[in-house]
């Protein structure tokens, strides 16, 4: 059995809340620099320079990337063989996103959905955090942390399709998604697909297939076939960066199927779609 | 694609000569409002009772910005999403609203409110706070402080970049852009 202390936990997420909420993701860096090579709209065009200039200054600052810093999302894979010492795993967790918001200038996002107000006194500041936690074999702690922004989760959806629909259902749900988010969701944005499993599961698979690395291919090649399809596809809607109208939509689409083989019930074809703002904040911690 | 350099408050004439698409930088004062002080705004107005700032000629930028650190003005200040204000910006329009700061789609009744009543809602780029940030000079809360990022501030500003979205002729850039772009 391997210890890890609690208050290392704590600080490990504050220090990455705070870094990767001000520093934006070296993929989406390039993603942003390579679509600005790309793009054909002049307003576009424009749009992604702010961008890029707009994650120098944030860097150079430490100042928030986007005023919306986010829920604050955690998938955490436990090794059986690891042991936390000194307090729970979750209340580390809450620990240190509490620290990280709020010792970083972060905004409190969260707030009681029926009055709408603001509990960071009552509950804890942007607390609390949403959290998936996995068991599996060895002795490490596996954190991945997104802070997601409220703009680009209005525009995400799923469905239940009829098994019949298939891969055109699944293509044709996408890109209604897409096309009647539109500006809203903050383009250029990636976009997570989650297909199989629950209803339930398949949301959760969307959300984390945000977390590849832009540019990245899929191990199945199928899928990964099937990425670059609806991709093409969707950079044909001419939504452009903040919606301006342009050729540079969708940097990356990203699929998750339920594992083992891409399963799901019989009479079912869950489909969801969790789309990212090109505000990328991701970030990986292994202890 | 015109560029203007404009100072609030707005006039009819500063409005009316702005088309989709054009690109203007803002200087003077504007005033931030979401969701929670748009609709204790509409309800001053209903009950006839003073508003906390002058809405003739006003902007209002839909804003949340992050907690301003030691030293700073304001914190992180993108635009939030614009439609959860549709549902109240027709009747500041009608009350003198001349101009709104936001990202994303507006609804039809707020759009003909513009055409009607001459304003028009601008597009600040989403997700670039920090720049934004940049452009603001002053920032003060003027009312609701219980509201946190949702309270009004008196903001100053100075060149604040935006992009003409809907203007006072009943054009959308997210609509005209999208035409010109899209392929088949």
């Amino acid at each position: 059995m391997r210890t890890i202390a609690y208050e290392d936990i704590v600080k490990a997420i504050r220090d990455t809340i705070i870094y990767s909420t001000t520093h934006l993701s070296e993929d989406m860096l390039k993603a942003l620099q390579e679509a600005l090579q790309k793009e054909e709209s002049p307003v576009s065009r424009a749009v992604l320079e702010q961008l890029l200039e707009n994650a120098e200054l944030a860097a150079k600052e430490t100042k928030p990337l986007c005023q919306d810093t986010g829920l604050a999302i955690f998938f955490v894979k436990v090794g059986e063989d690891v042991k936390v010492e000194g307090g729970s795993l979750k209340d580390a967790i809450y620990e240190g996103t509490q620290k990280g918001y709020e010792e970083g200038y972060l905004r409190a996002s969260t707030c009681d959905c029926f009055t709408r107000q603001n509990l960071k006194d009552k509950i804890g500041y942007n607390l609390p955090p949403v959290i998936y936690f996995d068991i599996v074999p060895g002795d490490k702690l596996e954190i991945e942390f997104a802070a997601k922004g409220g703009g680009s989760e209005n525009g995400s959806r799923a469905t239940m399709l009829a098994p019949a629909q298939g891969i055109p259902g699944i293509k044709a749900f996408v890109k209604e998604v897409i096309s009647n988010a539109g500006p809203n969701v903050c383009p250029p944005i990636v976009v997570g697909i989650g297909i199989g499993g629950s209803f339930d599961m398949a949301a959760v698979m969307s959300k984390h297939a945000l977390f590849r690395d832009i540019g990245s291919t899929n191990p199945d090649p199928e899928l990964d076939e099937l990425e670059k399809e609806i991709q093409e596809d969707l950079n044909k809607l001419g939504i452009g960066a903040m919606g301006m109208g342009g050729t540079q939509t969708v940097l990356a689409v990203h699929i998750e199927t339920f594992q083992p083989g891409r399963m799901c019930h019989i009479a079912s074809l869950p489909v969801a779609v969790n789309i990212q703002c090109h505000s990328s904040r991701h970030a990986h911690i292994t202890l | 694609m015109a560029e203007y350099r404009l100072q609030t408050p707005l006039s009819d004439e500063d409005v009316t000569k702005l088309k989709a698409g054009d690109i203007v930088y803002l200087s003077g004062t504007i005033y931030t409002a979401r969701d929670a002080a748009h609709k204790r705004l509409v309800e001053l107005i209903e009950k006839g009772e003073k508003l906390p700032f002058d809405l003739q000629g006003a902007v209002i930028y839909y804003v949340g910005p992050t907690p301003p650190k030691p030293g700073e003005v304001i914190g992180s200040a993108g635009p939030t999403t614009s439609y959860r204000m549709d549902s109240y910006a027709p009747t500041l329009i009608e009350h003198g609203l001349k101009g709104m700061i936001g990202k994303g789609k507006r609804n039809e009744a707020v759009k003909e409110s513009c055409r009607k009543y001459k304003a028009v809602y601008f597009g600040a780029v989403g997700g670039a706070g920090a720049l934004l940030a940049q452009r603001i000079k002053e920032a003060e809360v003027i009312a609701y402080p219980e509201l946190g990022p949702e309270a009004i501030r008196r903001l100053v500003v100075e060149d604040f970049p935006v992009v003409v979205v809907n203007d006072t002729y009943g054009n959308d850039l997210y609509e005209e852009g999208r035409k010109q772009w899209a392929k088949a």
